[in-house]
C-alpha cells in the first residue's frame, strides 16, 4: 500500500519535471505568441467584435495567419465559401507537417487528436526538433508543449481584445522572438542530421518564392517548391543510393529511438 | 441574434477548414504505409520546412528602402553565430531578441 503510495508520488513528480521541461522549452512561444495573439485581439475589437469572440476563434482556429485573415474577410463582409476556401489555402502547408509527423505521432496515444489540431508553425517546429527528456512519456511531454502554446496564444488574444486600447507598451520587435526560435531550431537540425540537401531546397525554394510571390502566398509555395525539389532529387539520384542507404541507417536509429517511449506509455496506462 | 449566430457559425467553418489541413496526412496514411518516396522525403521535409519559415518571417522586409533589411539579416547572424558557438537556445533565442527590439526601436540603422 505504502509502497504504491510512494510509486505514485514517484510518477507525479515525474509528470512535474515534464510539465517543467516543456514550460521552459515553450518559454520562446509565450514571448512570441503573447504580442501576436495581442495584435489579433486588438485587431479583432478594433473591428467592433467582442472579446468572446477572440478567445473562441483562438480557443477553437488556433491558427496565427489564419485568425488575422479571418479578421480581414469579417471585414470585408465575405460568405462562408470565402473563408473554407481562403483557410484551407492559407494552412494547407500543415498538412506537410503532418506528413512528417506520422511515425512520431504513431505511438501518442489518445492525445493524438488534440497535437493534430494543436499544430501551429511553432508547436511543430519544437516538436520536430526538441528531445523527450529521458525517462519521460512522450504522449504527455508533447501534450504539455502544444497545450501550453494554446495558452500562451488565447492568453495573448484575450489580453489584445480586452486592453489592448489601454496598453501602450513598446513591443516592436518582440515578434522577433519566433523568428529566432526557427534560426536556433534549424541550427539544431543541422547538428542533429547529417543530410545537408534539405538546407539546400530550402534556400532555393524559399527565395524563389520570396522574389516571386505575395507574402500571403510564398510559405506554402514555398514548401510544395522545396518539396518537390526533394523528390526530384530522390527520383532521378541514381548516384544517390549511397547517401540513401546512410539515411537508411539514420531510419533504423530512429526506430529504435521512437520504440522505447511506447513502452512508457503502455506503462503509464496499465 | 442572427449576428452571433453568424458569427458562431464562421468561426466553427475556420476552425474545421483549419483542422482538415492538419488532419488531412493522417487520414490519408493512418492505416496503410506511405509510399516509400514518402518516407524517404519524410525525414527531410523538418530541416527544409523550419529553414523556410526563418525565410518566411522575413516576407515583409523592404529590400528596397532604407535600412534594407539590415536589422533581420544583422539579428539572423548574431543569433546563429551564438547558437554555433555556445549552442544555448535561451541565449540565442533572447540576446538576438533584445539586440532586435534595441535595433528597431532605437532606428541604430537610420544612417544607412
Amino acid at each position: 500500500m505504502i509502497e504504491k503510495e510512494a510509486k505514485r508520488h514517484e510518477m507525479r513528480e515525474g509528470n512535474m519535471d515534464l510539465f517543467l521541461s516543456a514550460l521552459k522549452t515553450t518559454v520562446p512561444v509565450f514571448l512570441g505568441y503573447i504580442p501576436l495573439g495581442m495584435a489579433f485581439g486588438f485587431l479583432l475589437d478594433g473591428a467592433g467584435y467582442h472579446w468572446i469572440y477572440a478567445f473562441l476563434m483562438s480557443l477553437l482556429i488556433y491558427a496565427g495567419s489564419g485568425q488575422f485573415l479571418a479578421v480581414a474577410l469579417l471585414a470585408a463582409g465575405a460568405g462562408l465559401p470565402e473563408f473554407a476556401i481562403a483557410t484551407l489555402l492559407l494552412n494547407l502547408r500543415h498538412a506537410f507537417y503532418g506528413l512528417s509527423l506520422l511515425e512520431k505521432f504513431s505511438n501518442v496515444g489518445k492525445v493524438k487528436p488534440y497535437l493534430i489540431f494543436a499544430l501551429t508553425d511553432e508547436t511543430y517546429a519544437l516538436l520536430t526538433t526538441t528531445e523527450v527528456p529521458t525517462g519521460g512519456s512522450k504522449s504527455r511531454f508533447y501534450f504539455y508543449i502544444a497545450a501550453l502554446d494554446h495558452l500562451y496564444w488565447i492568453a495573448g488574444s484575450v489580453l489584445g481584445a480586452g486592453l489592448g486600447s489601454l496598453l501602450d507598451l513598446n513591443l516592436e520587435g518582440m515578434a522577433f522572438v519566433l523568428t529566432a526560435l526557427f534560426v536556433v531550431l534549424t541550427i539544431e537540425q543541422y547538428f542533429n542530421s547529417s543530410v545537408r540537401f534539405p538546407f539546400i531546397a530550402a534556400v532555393g525554394a524559399g527565395v524563389t518564392s520570396l522574389i516571386l510571390f505575395s507574402p500571403d502566398n510564398m510559405l506554402l509555395i514555398s514548401i510544395i517548391l522545396g518539396t518537390l525539389i526533394l523528390i526530384g532529387r530522390e527520383k532521378l539520384g541514381k548516384g544517390n543510393l549511397r547517401v540513401n542507404k546512410g539515411t537508411g541507417k539514420t531510419h533504423t536509429q530512429t526506430h529504435a529511438a521512437a520504440a522505447k517511449p511506447v513502452e512508457d506509455s503502455a506503462r503509464e496506462e496499465s | 441574434m442572427t449576428g452571433t449566430l453568424q458569427m458562431l457559425v464562421t468561426i466553427a467553418v475556420i476552425a474545421l477548414a483549419t483542422f482538415a489541413t492538419r488532419v488531412l496526412p493522417f487520414l490519408c496514411f493512418g492505416s496503410r504505409e506511405p509510399p516509400a518516396i514518402l518516407s524517404t522525403i519524410e525525414k527531410n521535409l523538418p530541416p527544409m520546412i523550419l529553414l523556410l519559415l526563418v525565410i518566411y518571417c522575413l516576407k515583409d522586409v523592404q529590400w528596397f528602402a532604407a535600412p534594407y533589411g539590415v536589422p533581420e539579416l544583422f539579428t539572423i547572424g548574431v543569433v546563429a553565430g551564438l547558437h554555433f558557438w555556445k549552442r544555448n537556445a535561451m541565449l540565442s533565442i533572447f540576446a538576438g531578441t533584445g539586440l532586435y527590439m534595441v535595433l528597431v526601436q532605437f532606428h541604430v540603422f537610420s544612417f544607412l
